[in-house]
């Protein structure tokens, strides 16, 4: 109990103050018959260094010391030595909603600023404070194109991330939005013929990914102008914000969903991590989450307040834009400081890594004779089949201590055996070449 | 030499009457403003493999920082100088039961192959992961009485979002759809929001002089067209619904389900369990009852727990176990609602709640019930002679006082949570629940020892004291922040969002 400040003592004198005798007479009001008399079935405390021995094995039973070659949208990416330090302090971890905000300007300040980092890497006018993640982010996307639009129907690519896909189609099942999904074609991108065919004039929001599941480049220019031509807004889906870094930002969406979590926001088992929301500022009072904006005091300082309040939850309610209650300020702020340690330049040379590292080893897997499916230009990511079933192939990759990448049976069944293959800046050459080597020999 | 002339500059280039310290604790300009182009605070690995070109590329990211890493860690560790956290002091946020965040949590979600693992990893390379959670759910099931669990949910919200499309599919397999959600105008205002975007119609029920759920509106209201009542208990008055059991009873016998926010289980955890008084579906705060730090506004945790019937419906993957006893996910759920989040949930806090409970334990759990009730409690009553009480219904783990003695000198509810900022405390929750005009919603938590509770019971006595004497001093709190009350109305009807550079 040693989270506990008080004594038995000082327990007593409390008791003793409030005029009672026990601790049993201040549950009083709950009625007997719903009380628990008997204590809970778990263990007493335990010693902080036997929880720390208990997580250790729980993590050797992992697979640490493995070169993963997963991404599907969790990205491994260097996470600076400064960030966790930072987003250590108390003052940071420990705070609340900046509800206060005399006393709450560090927060604001910052996500002052992460807003404003997040319109100049997507070539948006506006952005949020913070959604989940860039699943539900989408979902609070197409919710938002169906308040400005008045109309219901979302056509998808099929090529946007399965998970995304399956968390939109359980949060809007109850609205009854019609859902239409736009295949790929044979070099990797959204079939464009397949997709001017879908939009209608009751279509709300064309959501497209890009790099896409595959690692595949879209056109978002190409993409905007089939929506617009029907009234549509384009939802731009981006799972990995570090290709911002080098790839055309979706100037020509109207809502921008995307990903945190490749900005310094650990892995760790697929969360917590960071959605965002952006779009342009006639938008500004349809999107869901919290706002801060400038603001001054009695003596014309500046300083930072929640803003634009009206559409929330909280004064709302059953009108409220979105029921959302939270912005992951800490992942947000882990987000923001990875953009202010890498800036300008570095997170364009880290996303050419990337770019380089995924190049080499998608033509290493073609010139050892494996199939790299879809042309298109790609990213970090790409698809490649294998020459038999994963299964055969595992003892030897675990043996190098390899993840390959994520088998698409179950998501795409009609890409046979392929793995969606992820090479980020953190793993060395000799890796890429040990992985080749053990896809294609075995 | 260089010794010297660092040693005088400074003082030297200070201009008369400015306090040295002022820079560090005062001033802190924006990224954008401390940035100068050409600076770089990384330094990546050569690239290991040949370079290769994009066809497209973006143009520079336009105003974009440039900065040195110590100037990274300078304006980030200022700016945290600004806030005020749990570990500053007492918090006493109500309804958000802001408790000490155990750095040992922090710790072990951090250990290698916990914090890096990844999601997709096959099972038989996640056993820890699933062992966390595996147990992390036991708990939970235990401590509520409930009979089975989903992790998935991010936040408290998204869990209410996700146990009222449970009940929805449940009733839809009966063959029973219904139109309405029952919400108690005490209710949290993500409540009526959840059961909106749920696609059902929201009916308010009002609550009785005592503060809880009045009966005869219950049974008039609680027709066939009714999926549920959701029911925050303790409600957000910091009352047990006396009548729980009866309610319960009331809603099952018309067809519909009960559901619990169990945003305030700090006030029950050991005491009593939603399992047992009839409740059907509940989430859980893990940021609230099991301490994951709030960080700002987040990230939280929803967990949700229901009876066997909605069983089914739980979102995929559902965690089972194999035959051997060993954790699996199970992705092969027909009547499953689907998912609700990409991935597991906020697993980060999953450690850090597993954590927590490993270290209270069976009886740490209970006595940290006891002593955030106590501490209420006593602090209720210390200040019912200064503050009105507007139901003076036992209290649990919070207490709702109002300005009503204070409002005549037009000092109000947030004039006084003003004011305790000059006293050194963060303020207590203003304005809610809405059915208190004025409300001052007081949440100590167990982690306030009583000294504490003291100095805030004495700064209290001391408000209430210039509310009477001087209230202009109340009014125009706070005095001793790095800005003053920021105007904002101006704020939001010219809204700036973002900066931009000086034309």
């Amino acid at each position: 109990m040693r989270y506990l400040p008080t004594s038995d003592a000082i327990r007593q004198e409390m008791l003793d103050e409030i005029g009672l005798s026990s601790a049993d007479e201040l549950f009083a009001s709950i009625p007997h018959d719903c009380r628990l008399e008997r204590p809970l079935h778990i263990p007493t405390g335990r010693a902080e260094a036997d929880i720390i021995a208990w997580f250790q094995q729980a993590a050797r039973d992992n697979a640490p010391g493995f070169t993963s070659f997963l991404g599907a949208g969790a990205y491994q990416h260097f996470r600076p030595t400064h960030l966790d330090n930072l987003i250590g302090r108390g003052e940071w971890f420990t705070a609340y909603t900046p509800y206060q905000p005399e006393i709450s300007q560090g927060t604001l300040q910052s996500i002052f600023e992460f807003q404003t980092m997040i319109c100049q890497l997507t070539g948006q006018e506006v952005a949020n404070a913070g959604m989940y993640d860039g699943s539900t982010a989408l979902n609070e996307a197409c919710l938002m194109a169906a308040r400005i639009t008045g109309r219901e129907g979302l056509v998808v690519a099929r090529s946007v991330h399965p998970q995304y896909r399956q968390v939109l189609a359980t949060l809007t099942r109850n609205r009854h939005f019609p859902i239409a999904e736009i295949g790929y074609s044979k070099d990797g991108r959204i079939d464009l013929t397949a997709l001017r065919a879908a939009v209608t004039d009751a279509t709300a929001a064309v959501a497209i990914q890009s790099p896409n599941f595959f690692g595949t480049i879209e056109d978002w220019n190409a993409a905007a102008e089939i929506a617009h031509a029907h009234g549509a807004l384009l939802v731009a889906v981006i799972a990995d914000p570090v290709s911002l870094g080098v790839l055309p930002p979706p100037a020509a969406a109207d809502i921008v969903a995307m990903e945190l979590q490749g900005f310094g926001i650990p892995v760790g088992f697929g969360g917590p991590y960071a959605g965002i929301l952006a779009c342009r500022e006639k938008f500004v009072r349809q999107i869901p989450g919290r706002l801060v904006g400038e603001a001054h005091d009695s003596e014309g300082r500046r300083g930072f307040v929640l803003t634009l309040s009206t559409r929330e939850q909280h004064i709302r309610r059953e009108k409220a834009t979105s029921n959302i209650c939270t912005n992951q300020a800490l992942c947000a702020l882990m987000a923001s400081i990875f953009m202010a340690t890498y800036g300008k330049q570095g997170l364009r040379e880290l996303a050419e890594q990337n770019h380089a590292k995924a190049a080499y080893l998608a033509q290493a897997c073609a010139q050892a004779g494996l199939d790299v499916l879809f042309p298109a230009p790609r990213f970090h990511e790409f698809v490649v089949k294998l020459p038999r079933p994963l299964a055969q192939l595992e003892p030897e990759l675990y043996r190098n201590q390899l993840i390959p990448g994520l088998p698409l049976t179950r998501d795409y069944p009609e890409l046979g055996e392929a793995l969606l293959v992820c090479a980020t800046e953190i793993i060395p050459r000799e890796r890429l070449d040990r992985l080749v080597s053990v896809l294609s020999h075995v | 030499m260089s010794e010297t002339a660092s040693i005088t500059a400074p003082e030297t280039s200070i201009a008369a009457g400015t306090r040295a310290s002022r820079h560090i604790v005062q001033n802190e300009d924006l990224l954008f403003e401390v940035s100068a182009p050409g600076k770089r605070g990384y330094q990546l690995p050569s690239l290991d493999v040949p370079a290769a070109p994009l066809a497209q590329t973006r143009t520079e990211i336009q105003d974009f920082p440039e900065l040195s890493e110590l100037e990274v860690i300078r304006h980030f560790t200022r700016l945290s100088t600004w806030n005020y956290g749990v570990d500053t002091g007492m918090y006493p946020l109500g309804s958000c039961t802001m408790k000490y965040n155990a750095r040992v949590n922090e710790h072990v979600t951090r250990i290698e192959g916990l914090g890096d693992g990844h999601p997709l990893q096959p099972e038989s390379l996640s056993r820890g992961a699933l062992r966390i959670m595996q147990l992390l759910s036991d708990y939970l099931l235990e401590i509520t009485g409930m009979e089975a669990l989903t992790l998935q949910p991010a936040a408290g919200a998204q869990g209410e979002l996700t146990g009222i499309l449970l009940v929805r599919e449940a009733l839809a397999a009966r063959g029973d759809a219904r139109r309405k959600v029952l919400i108690p105008d005490s209710a949290h205002g993500t409540n009526p929001a959840t059961a909106a975007i749920a696609g059902y119609q929201v009916a308010n029920l009002k609550s009785n002089a005592a503060g809880t759920v009045d009966m005869a509106s219950l049974d008039q209201l609680m027709t066939s067209d009714v999926a549920a009542l959701m029911l925050t208990n303790p409600n957000t008055l910091g009352i047990f619904e006396p009548d729980i059991k009866r309610i319960a009873a009331l809603v099952h016998e018309r067809g519909g389900m009960l559901y619990m926010d169990g945003a305030n289980m700090n006030a029950l955890v050991g005491r009593a369990r939603p399992g047992d008084f009839g409740v059907d579906v509940m989430h859980l705060n893990l940021h609230k009852t099991f301490s994951t730090p709030h960080g700002g506004g987040g990230p939280g945790a929803g967990p949700v727990a229901v009876r066997k019937e909605l069983e089914p419906y739980l979102p995929i993957p559902v965690l089972t176990r194999k035959s051997d006893g060993a954790p699996a996910l199970d992705y092969d759920r027909p009547r499953s609602i689907g998912r609700v989040r990409a991935f597991y949930g906020n697993f980060g806090m999953f450690t850090r709640a597993l954590a927590y409970i490993m270290a209270n334990g069976c009886d740490g759990l209970k006595q940290t019930t006891d002593d955030a009730v106590l501490n209420a409690n006593y602090l209720r009553k210390k200040l019912e002679a200064d503050y009105a009480l507007p139901y003076p219904t036992p209290s649990m783990h919070e207490v709702i006082f109002s300005d009503a003695n204070q409002a005549p000198q037009g000092v109000h509810t947030g004039d006084i949570a003003k004011r305790l900022i000059d006293y050194g405390f963060h303020p207590y929750t203003v304005s809610f629940p809405l059915v208190v005009r004025g409300a001052l919603m007081i949440e100590p938590t167990e982690s306030i020892n009583k000294r504490e509770m003291d100095e805030f019971l004495a700064a209290m006595h001391a408000i209430a004291e210039e509310a009477r004497t001087q209230p202009e001093l109340v009014t125009g709190a706070p005095h001793s922040t790095k800005i003053s009350r920021l105007d904002e109305v101006a704020a939001a009807r010219n809204p700036v969002l973002r900066w931009k550079p000086k034309a």
